[in-house]
């Protein structure tokens, strides 16, 4: 608990934070459009019925792209984008010490399930670039139809933390506000009761 | 206010400049070519070791452009020109006559599938050797798989790194007999580095170029290094 004076919600956490949603959200939609074009897993001739979803066409609005080379080439620019992202946001936790003072034990968990998902999902989707010249890291995922389930399993789990994160900081929206505007002195000392454990 | 309006702006700008129906222009354009720089330094002449079983046999998709399976022309040659010394036309029985290569790879669709099969055919050094061809910067291929009357036909290029690696071919056998109409007949250039559309089928030119000449499905958007 406590009384901090100094703004709650660093500027690089709220730019990375607004970054990473729309852009995860862009991913995920337009990875849907990808999978569209053979929405099946496991080898030809032999699919692993057992992924979820297999056979499934998300529904447009659920896509984005228009077609599979839009929503490859899209897919694959905001990759850049988020791993920038991603780097810049792990970084500035690690080197501010952001990390051992804002979030509690508890709160650390779902930050770290979610890091860790994210790091799954951007290794498995190298794997799937380039399945011949990364072939130990494709090895390591179990080979090409491995790293797809992996990378749609990841992109399931992600999204339903992404999700939840969202809406729980909207029906505490003033922590909505505090991403936006950054807190004044007195928002931070109303909300702080979850910052410290 | 300003501050909005420029945020706006920019949110627009940023729309027309990701055009998903021109995928290889604006901003997306420019992201393929950084992918493709990091494409081109991450290949090698590693030869991936597919120790899988091939495909069943009907289980390897067929991929045309034409409507229909396209058919060995009665007077098939494969035209070898371009940068060359001296140009050639060279039949199914000069291509069987040049030094064999074989392997076993797994074919990588830009749609997601992947299928396995044993290839054989002629390495691309070994025609460059017979016509005396330059060390061009790109290899052309053409075919006559054809979407319309007028086409000249699917074709495609490749970088000529991609196009020298150990496993690039001319294949004229699949799964130890020789290609049939479905996947390409009489050859198609066969590879275990790039995507399938890149890989041409019912092959007629192989042309040595300093020029990137595009693609079928690259002119239209995809992607065209395309290396996996």
């Amino acid at each position: 608990m406590g009384t901090r004076t100094r703004t709650s919600q660093p500027l690089l956490i709220r730019i990375t934070h607004w970054i990473c949603v729309p852009v995860l959200a862009v991913m995920a939609m337009s990875g849907l459009e990808i999978l569209r074009a053979y929405p099946y897993f496991g080898p030809v001739g032999a699919p692993w019925t057992w992924v979820p979803l297999s056979g499934w066409e998300a529904p447009s609005w659920l896509r984005a792209g228009g077609w599979l080379a839009g929503a490859r080439q899209l897919h694959l620019a905001l990759a850049w984008v988020l791993v920038a992202n991603a780097l810049v946001y792990v970084a500035y936790l690690v080197v501010s010490g952001e990390w051992r003072r804002r979030y509690g034990r508890l709160r650390r968990a779902p930050y770290a399930l979610g890091l860790g998902l994210g790091a799954l999902e951007v290794l498995s989707g190298l794997a799937l670039w380039k399945p011949v010249q990364l072939h130990r890291l494709t090895f390591v995922l179990g080979g090409y139809d491995s790293a797809r389930v992996i990378h749609f399993l990841a992109m399931l789990g992600l999204a339903a933390l992404v999700l939840g994160h969202v809406i729980a900081a909207a029906v505490r929206w003033r922590s909505i506000l505090q991403m936006i505007t950054g807190g004044t002195s007195e928002a931070a000392e109303e909300t702080t009761p979850d910052a410290t454990t | 206010m300003r501050r909005r309006d420029a945020f706006r702006a920019l949110a627009g700008l940023g729309l027309v400049a990701c055009d998903t129906r021109q995928p290889n222009r604006g901003v997306l354009g420019a992201t393929e070519r950084l992918g493709e720089h990091v494409q081109s330094f991450l290949l090698s002449d590693h030869v991936p070791d597919v120790d899988d079983a091939v495909s069943p046999p009907g289980a390897f998709p067929v991929y045309h452009v034409a409507p229909r399976v396209p058919l060995v022309p009665d007077d098939w040659k494969l035209t070898i020109s371009g940068k060359v010394g001296r140009a050639m036309r060279l039949t199914l029985d000069d291509l069987r006559a040049l030094p064999r290569i074989e392997a076993r790879i797994r074919h990588h669709s830009v749609r997601g599938w992947t299928a396995v099969a044993d290839w054989a055919g002629v390495h691309l050094s070994e025609i460059a050797k017979v016509v005396g061809a330059k060390p061009t910067r790109y290899v052309e291929l053409r075919s006559f798989d054809a979407p319309s009357f007028e086409s000249r036909g699917y074709w495609s290029s490749w970088d000529r790194e991609s196009a020298m690696h150990p496993q690039s071919m001319i294949a004229y056998e699949m799964n130890g007999r020789p290609l049939s109409p479905e996947h390409g007949a009489p050859c198609r250039f066969y590879g275990s580095v790039k995507l399938g559309y890149k890989m041409v089928k019912y092959l007629t030119e192989v042309n040595f170029l300093d020029v990137r000449t595009g693609g079928y499905w690259e002119d239209q958007g995809y992607d065209w290094f395309a290396g996996v």
